[in-house]
């Protein structure tokens, strides 16, 4: 990615072009909607599936709850710079796109829900909160179901900002979104179990406090089980450095992506009991730059 | 934990919710004495932009908050506090007001929920400005990207006041701190935690007041709220945090109730991503769920505090949307928008409008809109126009934003 009077590009591993254009980008709302919103629309989708007609023939109550951090950077950089330029000619298309639930508007106006969502904007572990305040609207009967998304999208500003903490770190974007619902019954793929508090990097609570006490809030995990977790983050690692069992790291393959990332270790997580390599998977999150916070998923049969 | 969330109080999930302390930062003042003073009687407080140059613009003025020289005496370290910028500053100021009031005392587990529609956007501004004339150089860069991000705000809070627990901060636009209380109310009343810490905050910036200006939203004037020639609204910017705690938690410590928050109602218009549907169907159902959830009829509600943002969609739509809620009632409904006295302060509108609601539930007033022309004849309701005392029990807050969030509270007068 080219960053403006650099000669060297930054490296950045942006989301691939589609082999064919979907569908859903005939929609007039997603004509111009920004890279992120066309993620979480697409990931979306695919968490909904056949939930897709139910949801817009108004026969399922949905939420929708979209976490970002660096959110719809790419237009926020563009209308700025506009705006640096000369105001009066700054575009008033691009403006709306900079708000932070731009998305989650595109989104909910595709699938016609006019019920409850919200945007979260927070560090990796936002994605999580997000899962928490679903289960809640679940719990309450606010919703039939709800759709957390994580997203992120490249741009050379994030990219750049990223290196004046972690040099090695290679910027990532893209979405990933789960479909939660209360007893869902035969058509689950996995049971979330427990979320841990968030822990919040304060004054008084180092990273590697709060990623201890993280782990130490998840139900003490079998070797047998997969542990969905980061890449090389101290804290981390010291909080699970007596773990034998399996990991996996998508931020290893796909960059950081902050909220999105998070959002790929639940989707990590949940396809690897559906595909029975494993019956529980543990998620953790030492984000970035708020806070540390876990989640176990369980293969729905293993549930009680 | 976050999940099971932990059941307190009330089983049924029916708790009571009600507000112990409130903090304030608007153009009107610091504190809720000045701003009750500056609601009451309908002052507005616009002024020309010195913030930012705004000589390119059709608008030239806003409504801009004076700060003190020194912040309230917290935790926070003097290395912290040097590195806190307008949004971070009156956060901290209105959740010390707010925190004092409530007489809460440092705990290990209290969740932060609160609104905002760009953080400390100043700050990203300063850095893309920087990264572009200056790109090999990182002085002070890495402040201003740390500082940018909202969840700094919520971190700094715990910092300031010592504790930890989740910090939650919600971006849905101009609804945005309707919501934050919404969900810390819903959190309580299900017995998910007993007390809450929430709000919100935005403060002026240069890309926000360029992109309502893009949009034609600005008026050159100060804002009329329902007036039949509105052209625009005017920003502002502030903070408003609330301590809210369950009822049966706030009567355990004796602490001195403000008032009480019974209903939330809170829907997405899918129509545009700008421009709300012309028939406020959206509004309408937020309204109407917020009073289901309260478990009253619009009758019961004395004042309704609306988004009234001034723009000409606007106003129209939340007219229909109040005139098909309150029905028949609507004729003796008194309604304002405080915005023509504050400006549209964004992600904190909801916040400073539900302290605007319960001031006046406490004070037995409304507030009026003294800036206003000639009313919509659309308004099938009646426009608070002057200074008035009345006795009023129940009082209803609109929130409505970009992205089609929509948000209605309700506030009842406490006891």
């Amino acid at each position: 990615m080219v960053r403006p009077g650099w000669k060297k590009p930054l490296h950045v591993r942006p989301v691939p072009e589609p082999v064919s254009r979907p569908v859903f980008f005939d929609h007039p709302r997603l004509r111009r909607a920004n890279l992120i919103a066309q993620f979480t629309v697409a990931a979306a989708l695919e968490a909904l599936g056949k939930n897709v007609s139910l949801v817009q023939g108004g026969r399922i109550r949905l939420g929708i709850i979209v976490g970002v951090m660096a959110g719809g950077v790419n237009y926020s950089r563009r209308f700025y710079e506009e705006v640096l330029q000369n105001p009066r000619t700054a575009s008033p298309i691009i403006f709306p796109e900079t708000v932070f639930n731009a998305p989650a508007s595109h989104l909910a106006a595709f699938l016609g829900s006019e019920m409850i969502s919200y945007t979260l904007v927070g560090d990796d572990g936002t994605f999580l909160q997000g899962v928490a305040i679903a289960a809640q609207w679940l719990t309450d009967g606010k919703v039939d179901a709800c759709l957390v998304i994580g997203a992120e999208e490249t741009d050379w500003i994030v990219a750049d900002a990223m290196k004046l903490f972690r040099r090695k770190t290679i910027h990532g974007a893209g979405a990933g979104a789960i479909l939660l619902k209360k007893d869902s019954g035969s058509g689950a793929i996995a049971e979330l179990t427990v979320i841990t508090d968030s822990f919040p990097f304060t004054q008084s609570q180092s990273r590697f406090e709060t990623a201890r006490r993280m782990r130490a809030h998840l139900p003490s995990c079998a070797p047998n089980e997969l542990l969905c977790c980061g890449e090389q983050d101290a804290a981390e690692n010291a909080a699970w450095k007596d773990w034998a069992g399996a990991r996996l790291a998508p931020k290893a393959i796909l960059g950081e992506a902050f909220v999105a990332f998070a959002a790929w270790q639940c989707v990590a997580a949940c396809e690897s009991i559906r595909q029975s390599e494993f019956t529980a998977a543990n998620i953790s999150v030492v984000g970035v730059n708020q806070q540390a916070v876990g989640a176990r998923f369980l293969a729905c049969a293993d549930a009680s | 934990m976050l999940f099971p969330a932990p059941k307190n109080s009330d089983p049924t999930g029916a708790n009571r919710v009600v507000v112990t302390g409130a903090g304030i930062v608007t153009a009107l003042g610091i504190g809720w004495q000045k701003n009750a003073e500056g609601f009451r009687a309908g002052r507005n407080a616009f002024r020309p932009v010195t913030l930012f140059d705004v000589s390119r613009q059709r608008s030239k003025i806003a409504a801009e908050v004076d700060l003190p020289a020194e912040l309230p005496t917290t935790k926070l370290s003097p290395n912290s506090i040097c590195r806190l910028n307008r949004a971070s500053k009156m956060l901290l100021i209105a959740a010390h007001e707010a925190w004092t009031q409530a007489g809460w005392n440092a705990v290990e587990n209290l969740p932060v929920v609160i609104g905002t529609t760009s953080g400390e956007m100043a700050f990203g501004e300063n850095y893309l400005q920087q990264a572009v004339r200056f790109p090999y150089s990182k002085k002070a860069q890495p402040t201003r990207v740390v500082h940018y991000q909202a969840q700094q705000q919520g971190l700094d809070l715990c910092n300031a006041f010592d504790f930890s627990g989740p910090v939650t901060i919600v971006s849905n636009a101009c609804a945005s701190g309707a919501n934050a209380i919404g969900h810390a109310f819903e959190t309580l009343r299900g017995g998910h935690a007993e007390k809450i810490l929430t709000g919100g905050y935005d403060s002026l910036c240069q890309l926000t007041f360029a992109g309502f200006d893009s949009l034609q939203a600005l008026s050159p004037t100060p804002c009329r709220p329902f007036d039949a020639q509105r052209d625009g609204l005017t920003l502002g910017e502030g903070a408003a945090i609330l301590t809210l705690e369950t009822l049966e938690h706030a009567r355990k410590r004796n602490a001195e109730v403000l008032g009480e928050i019974t209903g939330y109602g809170a829907t997405t218009d899918t129509h545009h991503l700008t421009q709300p549907h012309p028939e406020g169907k959206a509004a309408f159902t937020a309204m109407t769920s917020a009073c289901a959830c309260a478990k009253i009829s619009p009758e019961q509600i004395h004042y309704v505090n609306a988004h009234g943002t001034a723009t000409p969609h606007n106003d129209a739509t939340e007219s229909v949307a109040i005139n098909r809620w309150a029905t028949d009632y609507a004729k003796n409904l008194p309604v304002s928008s405080t915005k023509s006295c504050s400006g549209h302060l964004l992600g904190a509108a909801g916040a400073v409008e539900a302290v605007a609601c319960l001031m006046a539930l406490r004070g037995q007033w409304l507030p009026p809109q003294t800036s206003l022309h000639k009313i919509d004849p659309a308004c099938n309701f009646e426009i608070v126009r002057q200074p008035v005392d009345k006795k009023i029990g129940t009082a209803l807050s609109n929130s409505f934003g970009f992205g089609g969030a929509n948000a209605s509270l309700i506030f009842r007068r406490w006891p």
